[in-house]
């Protein structure tokens, strides 16, 4: 099988019809970065105009174009292909397998994201203007009243949820059945785990979403009526299915980055992961109540008491299982023998900002409190900081932790600090005045506010430049770490790292685990 | 000059300011405001009360799980040369963990239920008034039984040249409008929901109202007031273009002003009925057309009607076309296209007005004049 | 577990894909029909049965008056004048109630329009019923001519004793096009 052992082809070839799991992961990386410096880009057109009252920069209709371009970008074209990524690259040298189950569905479901990105991007040069009906695109202003663009979105959804499933088709198959004689589930590391999970929830929410936008396709174009009043359809009902697909989606997004964290946070404490047991039930439980609890981001929508109390009810127990979850990686912590380079300083920054965000949520839960909440800034704050500070923290930090596992070189250790500290305040600086805009009675998605609102918005979009600012750092960092870094040979990069990508030799070699390796029965999990 | 160096200072003082946010209560509107304002309704106090409940038994749990955290990060670090503990696990520890957080919950939903029990309470209301969302702008119709039914529309007031920074913004920037929804303090008002095109949200803080606007169905909300006052609000959910600038003012009265009120617009009501039945002269309609202008197409046609979101007024082939189809456009839109119909918006004096202002202003110069009765005529076909 | 497929990765996908299939088909023949069965039973935004209501109730209960209240809203770019003929009625729970809205179209083409009913508090929707409705149908008009159309409600005996006013909402849509749309179709 000498076929097996060359290394990668030459050339664009190589990364046009790769079926190389570490190639493809690498893609997804990369591609996924992009996004985020382009839905950050859109970001910055936000937060620029609302750096003060009245309308300086763009008119209203483009800032709702950039609000809904925004979170399109960043929740499925930045944080969801990012972590696909990482599974890509991590879960096979996590179980030992030495590729993905479906290698050529892999390279389909990566590369017909990026001509979709493309045509999304293109309609913001489209007759009408790109959707401007945000990323929850409710009818029947992303229907009857929507930009003639709406076709193209539709069609992108379309696309990416078909990506989307491919991917998690992948992982559920390599997971279930490639893993190393010896790797039980319950061996499997936390990372592995989260993402399992989240694949099965891909695979049953992202089919909701094509619904959804099948029926708006059907609505625009067929003549159909399931959103509009007039032929006995229902724009709420837009709402039900929107949220059948979304709440689970905001733990698709969450629970890869929990697992990241499991994985960085033993590391650096030098101590076995806490309660690895509860953390599997507390996971498999937030899946379960993500299907049903979508109805709290509609308290106000005109629901019958029994329907706002049952969802309240409901959400509330999200505390219980995401509360488990904070208290094992505390307990993690205690008495271990911790050290703070760069990826356990964002693992702990997602462990205190994500905290502050699950307590926000706690209170949206409320469904009487929600009724002053609901789509006002608090929102807003409440959501970058479980979005923001929970999935790209953890993103970033699992980027710095596996990066000399990858390409055999080290980071600039204080260039990856000053990264993490300039963040940190950045984004804190952005969304916690946020919290208090909304407390006052700022809706969100406004291109201009009160002027009493004044203050805290300046403050926040000088703490988006400055957030977004620091990407460029962490941009350079990476790429002088791939081309110039210190080159490291040690197996272990981190001392206290456990896992079998660590039995391998760094860089890790093109080809891995060809011959599945040997667990110790009596190990733990890793 | 003096205004920017002390927003920086503001700036600069910034999280100062945000850690003085829990003891700052201040109340609604106010610069700088960092809190809910418990407003000026029963439950308005009560969802403030119980956001400070779960707010403060958050508060005391971050401070256990952070103080524990940092605890670690300061005592236990492998600098300080210690050796790490080896366990992984406790039943015990993991159960307490997850029972009492449950019970916390338990704590919590009590008072959460009562408050929402409270919400939709169906006592029988004083008064209804049925308010429809616009794109963008709101209705207000009190229902009267005897079927005398006060209706108007309540239009952003704040001029375009203080949104676009040609003129210093006033005090009530984006939050006044032309025709405030006025109702008497200590009274149940119902308020019936619902919208002409898209979804919208109605929202007053200090009210502790907001309800969504949908177009088909009706919702309903309902608030008493404790304290005469004027409240402010916006649409909170995305609705388009003018998403922003539809703003909502609520005039609390005391019962007696409020019935003048409501008599006075009846009483004006009346008199346009009147008023269509007068004939006006030329420049009676040309400064009533521009008033009527101002508020209502300038926004989409340009002040001076040269164009924007809508086709330029000046020198079209509708404003200088045949009087019947300009006043066709006025009155029943143009449907598929962002031109609304005013004639359910519009009195037949002010749709008089400014067809004729349209006609004879921005260098057009047609000459003619519509009187209120040729609008009610066109209407009746 | 059934195997279907000898290869243990496709035996997977296989099943996932099912899964995704079934998902989506979920949507359409689950979720649609279901929500609006939810919507009749609890009358989630004060739906209304758009079947005519053919129960006889026990009796009139003479001791108990509720409030209706009749409001019309235009959908945008509906020019027709529409309205109830009295804004309000006092009724007594079990009888047969009558009464009528107007219409008038006043452009000079045919239009057809859809009235769609919206009952406040949404409880109340379970106990107002429709024995005739304007809104059962799609409702043409003849250019610049207006019509009466007719409304028989009873609000049932059950009605929760808290509540004492019931407001019944018409939303009036042109659907011109869209009858006209499938005739063409077809």
């Amino acid at each position: 099988m000498g076929d097996h052992h060359h290394g990668p082809a030459k050339g664009l070839g190589r990364w046009l019809f790769t079926t190389n799991h570490k190639d493809i992961g690498t893609m997804y990386l990369w591609f996924s970065f992009a996004m985020f410096i382009l839905g950050g880009f859109f970001a910055m057109v936000i937060r620029a105009e609302l750096f003060q009252p009245g309308m300086q920069l763009v008119d209203p209709a483009f800032f709702n174009q950039m609000t809904t371009l925004h979170g399109l970008v960043m929740v499925f074209g930045a944080i969801m292909p990012s972590f696909v990524g990482l599974a890509n690259w991590l879960i096979p040298m996590m179980i030992g397998a030495p590729d993905m189950a479906l290698p050529r569905m892999n390279n389909w479901s990566f590369w017909i994201l990026p001509p979709t990105f493309l045509l999304l991007a293109s309609t913001l040069f489209m007759e009408g203007g790109a959707p401007a009906f945000g990323w929850t695109f409710y009818a029947p202003l992303s229907t009857t009243y929507a930009p003639p663009s709406v076709t193209f979105f539709i069609f992108s959804v379309h696309v990416l949820g078909l990506s989307s499933i491919m991917g998690s088709i992948n992982i559920i198959a390599t997971v279930m059945n490639m893993r190393a004689p010896g790797m039980t589930y319950m061996k499997m590391p936390l990372f592995v785990w989260t993402w399992l999970i989240t694949a099965f929830l891909l695979v049953a929410v992202m089919p909701v979403l094509a619904g959804a936008v099948t029926m708006m396709l059907m609505d625009i174009h067929f003549g159909t009526s399931f959103f509009s009043a007039a032929g006995g359809g229902d724009p709420v009902l837009f709402q039900h299915v929107f949220w059948f697909f979304g709440h689970p989606e905001v733990y698709i997004i969450i629970l890869p980055a929990f697992g990241v964290v499991s994985q960085i946070i033993p590391a650096f404490s030098r101590k076995p992961l806490f309660g690895y047991d509860s953390m599997v039930y507390a996971t498999a439980s937030i899946a379960f109540l993500s299907f049903i609890v979508w109805a709290h981001h509609m308290y106000t929508v005109g629901m019958p008491i029994a329907g706002e109390l049952f969802f309240m009810y409901a959400t509330m127990l999200i505390a219980v299982p995401t509360g488990v979850k904070v208290f094992n990686w505390v307990s993690t912590m205690w008495r271990g023998a911790l050290s703070f380079e760069t990826p356990m300083l964002f693992s702990l920054g997602f462990l205190v900002l994500f905290t502050l965000g699950g307590f926000t949520g706690l209170m949206l839960s409320i469904a009487p409190s929600d009724f002053q909440y609901h789509d006002s800034y608090f929102v807003v704050a409440h959501f970058h900081y479980v979005m923001v500070a929970g999935a790209v923290f953890s993103m970033t930090a699992a980027v710095y932790y596996w990066l000399p596992k990858w390409c055999g070189r080290m980071y600039n250790e204080s260039m990856g600090k000053t990264h993490f500290w300039i963040s940190f305040i950045g984004f804190n600086l952005t969304f916690f005045p946020q919290h208090f805009v909304g407390l006052a009675g700022m809706p969100r998605r406004i291109p201009d506010y009160a002027l009493q609102f004044t203050d805290f918005n300046m403050m926040s979009s000088v703490g988006a430049f400055i957030y977004g600012a620091s990407q460029i750092l962490f941009l350079y960092n990476v790429i002088a770490t791939i081309v110039a870094g210190k080159p490291v040979s040690d197996e272990k990069v981190w001392d206290g790292a456990e896992g079998l990508e660590w039995t391998l030799p760094t860089p890790a070699p093109y080809h891995t685990f060809e011959t599945p390796p040997k667990i110790d029965p009596a190990h733990a999990h890793s | 000059m003096c205004f920017e160096a002390k927003r920086l200072i503001k700036l600069a003082l910034g999280p100062v300011l945000m850690l003085m946010g829990a003891t700052v209560m201040a109340a609604g509107g106010e610069v700088n405001q960092m809190n809910m304002s418990p407003g000026v309704t029963e439950v308005g106090k009560q969802i403030f009360d119980l956001h400070m409940i779960i707010l403060g038994i958050c508060t005391i749990i971050g401070i256990g799980v952070f103080g524990v955290m940092f605890y670690s990060i300061i005592y236990h670090r492998k600098s300080k040369g210690v050796t790490p503990a080896t366990f992984h696990e406790s039943t015990t520890v993991e159960i307490a963990w997850t029972v009492i957080p449950f019970l916390i919950l338990i704590g919590m939903a009590v008072p959460a239920t009562s408050t929402l029990l409270s919400i939709y309470d169906h006592d029988e209301a004083e008064m209804d008034i049925l308010v429809t969302g616009y794109q963008w702008k709101w209705k207000y119709e009190y229902l009267d039984e005897d079927g005398e039914n006060v209706s108007f529309f309540s239009n952003l007031r704040t001029p375009r040249s203080e949104i676009y920074n040609t003129e210093k913004k006033g005090e009530h920037y984006l939050l006044e409008v032309d025709e405030p929804v006025v109702i008497p303090e200590n009274t149940k008002v119902r308020f019936l929901i619902t919208a002409n095109d898209v979804i919208h949200s109605w929202w007053v803080p200090e009210l502790a109202v907001k309800k969504d606007a949908i177009p088909g169905f009706i919702n309903e909300a309902w608030t008493r007031t404790s304290e005469a006052g004027i409240y402010r609000g916006q649409c909170a959910e995305l609705c388009g273009k003018d998403h922003g600038f539809m703003p909502i003012v609520v005039n609390v009265v005391s019962r007696q002003e409020y019935d003048e009120w409501l008599g006075a617009k009846q009483t004006e009501a009346a008199e346009i009925k009147a008023l269509m039945a007068q004939t006006f002269t030329m420049d009676e309609l040309m400064e009533r057309g521009k008033a009527v202008y101002d508020r209502n197409c300038l926004a989409c046609h340009g002040a001076n009607g040269e164009g924007g979101v809508g086709t330029p007024i000046a020198d079209s082939a509708i404003a200088t076309g045949e009087l019947g189809g300009h006043l066709d456009v006025g009155i029943n839109g143009v449907p598929g296209t962002a031109m609304q119909a005013f004639g359910g918006q519009l009195n037949d004096v002010d749709m008089a007005a400014v067809v004729t202002y349209q006609r004879n202003a921005f260098g057009n110069n047609m000459g003619d004049m519509v009187q209120p009765i040729d609008v009610f005529n066109h209407k009746k076909g | 577990m059934i195997r279907l497929s000898a290869n243990p990765a496709i035996d997977t996908v296989i099943k996932l894909v099912t899964v995704a299939v079934a998902m989506f088909a979920f949507v359409f023949v689950v979720m649609v029909p279901l929500y609006d069965v939810l919507c009749d039973a609890l009358g989630i935004n004060g739906k209304t049965s758009g079947q005519a209501y053919t129960a006889v109730q026990a009796g009139v209960d003479e001791e108990r008056v509720v409030t209706v209240q009749f409001v019309a809203t235009n959908n945008e770019g509906m020019p027709w004048e529409f309205g109830p003929s009295q804004t309000a009625m006092k009724v007594h729970p079990g009888a047969v109630n009558d009464t009528v809205f107007f219409a008038r179209n006043p452009l000079p083409k045919a239009m057809v329009a859809q009235a769609i009913p919206s009952v406040s508090p949404a409880r109340a929707a379970e106990y107002f019923h429709k024995t005739e409705c304007f809104c059962f149908n799609q409702q043409p008009l003849e250019g610049e001519s207006a019509a009466d159309m007719p409304l028989q409600f009873i609000v049932d005996q059950d009605l929760p004793r808290d509540i004492k006013t019931i407001t019944l909402s018409y939303t009036i849509f042109d659907v011109t096009d869209m009858v006209n749309g499938s005739v063409a179709a077809r």
